[in-house]
This record gives C-alpha cells, structure tokens and sequence, in this order.
C-alpha cells in the first residue's frame, strides 16, 4: 500500500468539500438537526418515562452514536457514488490504484467527513440539553470503534452493491442502514423484540452496542462482554465486506463494466 | 531489434455467450502509433478496457513490456494512461486540483513543476484556477490530455481523442498528440473513427470487425492492398464486405 496514492484520493474529496460551501453545510446541518430533535424527544420522556427518569439524555446519547454510525457508513457510500455521479470512475480505476489503497481512502475520508459533520451537533448537545458523550467513560472509545467498523463495513457491502449492480443500486445506499435500525435495538431494550427476532438482533453488533450504552448510563455498570462481542462481531462482518468488495471489484472486471460508468 | 511494447497473445473476452473478442493476437513495438480501427460494436473498447486491465480476458493475455497484466495491473497501469470522451475529470475541482490529485495518485516527482509544464504546453494556464465544469468542449479536452501526460506515460491509449470538437480545436489536439509521440517515443493506440486523424497520426492501422483483426499494416499499404482510394474507402469495404 503506498500512501501517496491514499493521500490523493483523500485530497480528491477534501478538494471537493473545500470548494463548496453547501457541501461543508450539508455535512454539519443533518447531524445538527438530528440531534436538536432528539434532543427534546430526550427531554420529554426524561420527564415522562419511568424507563428513563433516572437518566437524563439516554436516547440523545443512543441518537448521537446512532448518527454517528449513519454519518460513517453514507459518508463511505457518498465518496464512492460521487465518482460515480462525475463519470470518474474510470480514471480511478485506470490509475495504479489497489483495491486495499481505495478501501483505505475511503475509511479515511469517511471518517474526516463524518467528524465535520458529527463533532459541531456533539458539542451542541451538552449546553442545550445537558448531555455529554463522555459520560460513557473510556468505554466510548470502544463503542466509537465498534460503530466506525460496523459502517465501514456496511459502506463496503453497498459499494459492493453499486460494483455488481451499477448507480441504479443508488437507493439501497442510502436505505441500508434503515433496514437494519429496527433490529439494532438503538432506542429500546433487546428484550421489546419478539423472541424469533432476538435471536435474529443477536447477529448484529449494534444490539450489544446499545445495550451496553443503556448498561452504563442506567446501572453505572461497564459490562466488557457486549463491547468484546460487538467488536468480535465487527471484525467478521468488516472481513466478510473486504472479501465481497474484492470478489464485486473482480465481477465487474470481468463483466466489463468499470468502463462508463455513469449517472 | 524493436522492443515489444504490447504483446496481445490470444485474447478473447466472451459476455453472456457472445464473444466480443475472438482469438486476437498482435505485436505493437516501442514507438509505434497505432489506429485501432473498426465499426461501433466491433471489440476496440473491450480490447482497450483489457489492455488497461479495467476488463478481465476470458482467456489468453496482455502483456506489457514484457509483464502481464493482470498479475502486475498496478505496476503497469503506472507507466500508462488513457483518454475517451466518455469518462471526465471531476467538475467540481479546479484544473490544478484535478492535476494535484492525479500527479500524487501517478506518484510524479516535482509534481509542481510537471504541471506548470503541462499549463503552458497545453495553454490552460489562464483557467487554472477554473472548475474543471465550467469549461467548454475543448478547454475540457485539453485538460484530459494534461491529465493523460501527467505521468508522463510510456504507452498511451485514446479512445475518439477529438469526438465532439471543432475542426480547429481537433487539429490543435492532434498536434500534440503527434508531438508526444515523435519526441519522446512513445507508444500510442488511437481508436478512432476519424480516418484523416489515423492517417495523420498511425505508423500502422489495425482493422477490426466482429472481434478479430482482419488485416493490419501501414494505411498506404491497405489502401494499395485493397484497391481502394483512400482510408475511408478501405474502411467502407471491411464493414459492408460480408464474411
């Protein structure tokens, strides 16, 4: 991996952002609106939840990771559909690009995009509603971790998609998450689902996630097998979208659709 | 004794059961122009799509400078580029950032230099600071050429390198692909279907039709061979001649 090839695919998007200022806004204003609203929702069943009444801000920290996770897995998806919209796509591939060079530079890129866009609403949170990420404890670096590689890894598995299937994949790119929401169990607890879904919710790593944010800011307990399972499970499925990414890249190598890609 | 450049050795690409590509074997020498000729539908943009290792050969191989592609694609693609008029440069980005970018991704040294370079050889030096989408057809073109030369690449590939362009501008654009080929030595493959361009430009023509090449040699010795009148002509005579 050489990274002055890294570098310039991440300078191709910095440049992109750089030079337009509804880009840059259009990073920070979701993020922000997202957690103003949650920010109330979080107020009101704060007051009105016996569930919640001990902790103040429990689903605006769930919302928060959960953005953050959104934000990290469309930014990977936008980067790769932006080539696509600009009819790039082909310079890059006939540039001495490996396919490991391209995943690096998107992680990277994703994540310099998710934070311009995260960092400002996080930092609203706590003098508008009193609510701070670092009430998490050290425990946040994992959990942070942990919900950077689950989106990485559902970025690679559209991007995938977007290979194998071409820009008509588009809409799966930006509704993947959502399929998956209901079962992460991000705003309740594992045990609301149904039994036969539970077991299905196991399988993801976002269950163990949130279960272990509500761990710690209702029981003040840190309990290290979620965060060991989450980031176990990480590590499978990011393995598993590398592996698909591969074998999508070597598809549409050999049903030639690299050239012209385009809207 | 001439030094192969590119050596295709019984290539064939089949998609779902149609052969795009059929058996294709050719030498093309360090140096060498060559015209990639043949109509739409004939097998030039698969044969392009392998040699730059975007489309994988069902079978046989591409060998550049004496290495196969596709298991040094990386290695290879560094000292090649490529122009068609069906891919672009990202419009939101200025022309020096496009060149920025593509300079570090080829690895240039002296980068700066290089594009100052490429500025003035090409006249883009005015719109430097200009969003690559605000330029028009040929300013564009110019501008993909910058981005082909940026590596200063030993094998260049161009797919129609003047579609879409007005006489004036397609004349200056051959110029200096003639220019980069004969001072340097480089390899160029031209797919064209302009047959002024070719003849202006080619040391040799390769005629393709349904995935072969059915003759190849200097355009002037086709011409003869086949008792035609000019390129053109010849090139009329292919496609309409049935099997």
């Amino acid at each position: 991996m050489k990274f002055h090839r890294v570098y310039a695919l991440f300078l191709r998007h910095f440049y992109l952002i750089k030079g337009s200022f509804p880009r840059l806004l259009d990073l920070i204003y979701w993020p922000t609106i997202q957690i103003i609203l949650w920010g109330f929702i979080s107020k009101f069943f704060t007051m009105h939840s016996d569930f919640y009444n001990h902790t103040a801000g429990i689903i605006l920290s769930a919302a928060i990771l959960y953005d953050f996770l959104f934000r990290s897995s469309i930014s990977f998806n936008m980067l790769f559909l932006e080539e696509i919209w600009s009819r790039n796509f082909t310079n890059l591939f006939i540039a001495p690009l490996k396919v490991s060079e391209i995943i690096a530079a998107l992680t990277i890129t994703a994540l310099i995009r998710t934070l311009i866009g995260i960092v400002p609403a996080i930092l609203l949170a706590f003098p508008f509603f009193g609510v701070s990420l670092l009430n998490l404890g050290p425990s946040l670096i994992l959990l942070l971790l942990s919900l950077y590689i689950f989106g990485m890894t559902l970025g690679l598995f559209v991007v995938s998609g977007l290979l194998r299937f071409g820009p008509a994949f588009e809409n799966v790119a930006w509704s993947s998450l959502f399929l998956l929401a209901p079962l992460g169990c991000i705003y309740y607890p594992l045990s609301i689902l149904p039994d036969w879904l539970q077991i299905i919710a196991k399988g993801l790593p976002l269950v163990y996630i949130f279960e272990e944010v509500r761990s710690i800011l209702l029981n003040n307990i840190v309990n290290y097998s979620n965060i060991m399972s989450a980031l176990l499970l990480n590590i499978l499925y990011f393995l598993l979208s590398v592996f698909v990414f591969y074998k999508a890249f070597d598809e549409a190598r050999k049903r030639g659709a690299l050239i012209n890609v385009g809207e | 004794m001439e030094e192969i450049a590119i050596e295709i050795k019984n290539l064939n690409k089949e998609y779902k059961n149609i052969l795009a590509v059929k058996n294709m074997s050719c030498k093309i020498y360090k140096g060498q122009t060559i015209g990639l000729l043949g109509p739409n539908g004939c097998g030039k943009s698969t044969t392009i799509g392998m040699l730059l290792g975007l489309i994988k050969p069902t079978s046989g191989n591409v060998i550049i400078d004496g290495k196969n592609m596709e298991s040094n694609r990386t290695q290879l693609l560094q000292k090649m580029n490529f122009i068609s008029p069906y891919i672009e440069l990202p419009k939101k980005l200025t022309i020096e950032e496009n060149l920025k970018v593509y300079g570090r991704m080829y690895g240039v040294q002296n980068l700066e230099n290089k594009i100052i370079e490429l500025m003035e050889m090409l006249n883009l030096n005015e719109f430097k600071k200009k969003k690559t989408g605000e330029l028009s057809s040929g300013q564009k073109n110019r501008v993909s050429l910058a981005k082909a030369f940026i590596n200063d690449p030993e094998i260049l590939l161009l797919d129609e390198p003047t579609a879409s362009l007005d006489p004036d501008v397609g004349d200056y654009v051959r110029s200096i692909i003639e220019n980069f080929s004969s001072n340097k030595k480089k390899t160029i493959l031209i797919a064209s279907h302009n047959m002024n361009e070719v003849e202006r430009l080619c040391d040799e023509v390769m005629m393709m039709k349904s995935g072969k090449i059915i003759d190849k040699g200097r355009s002037i010795d086709l011409i003869t061979k086949h008792g035609r009148k000019n390129l053109e002509d010849f090139f009329l005579k292919i496609v309409r001649e049935k099997k």
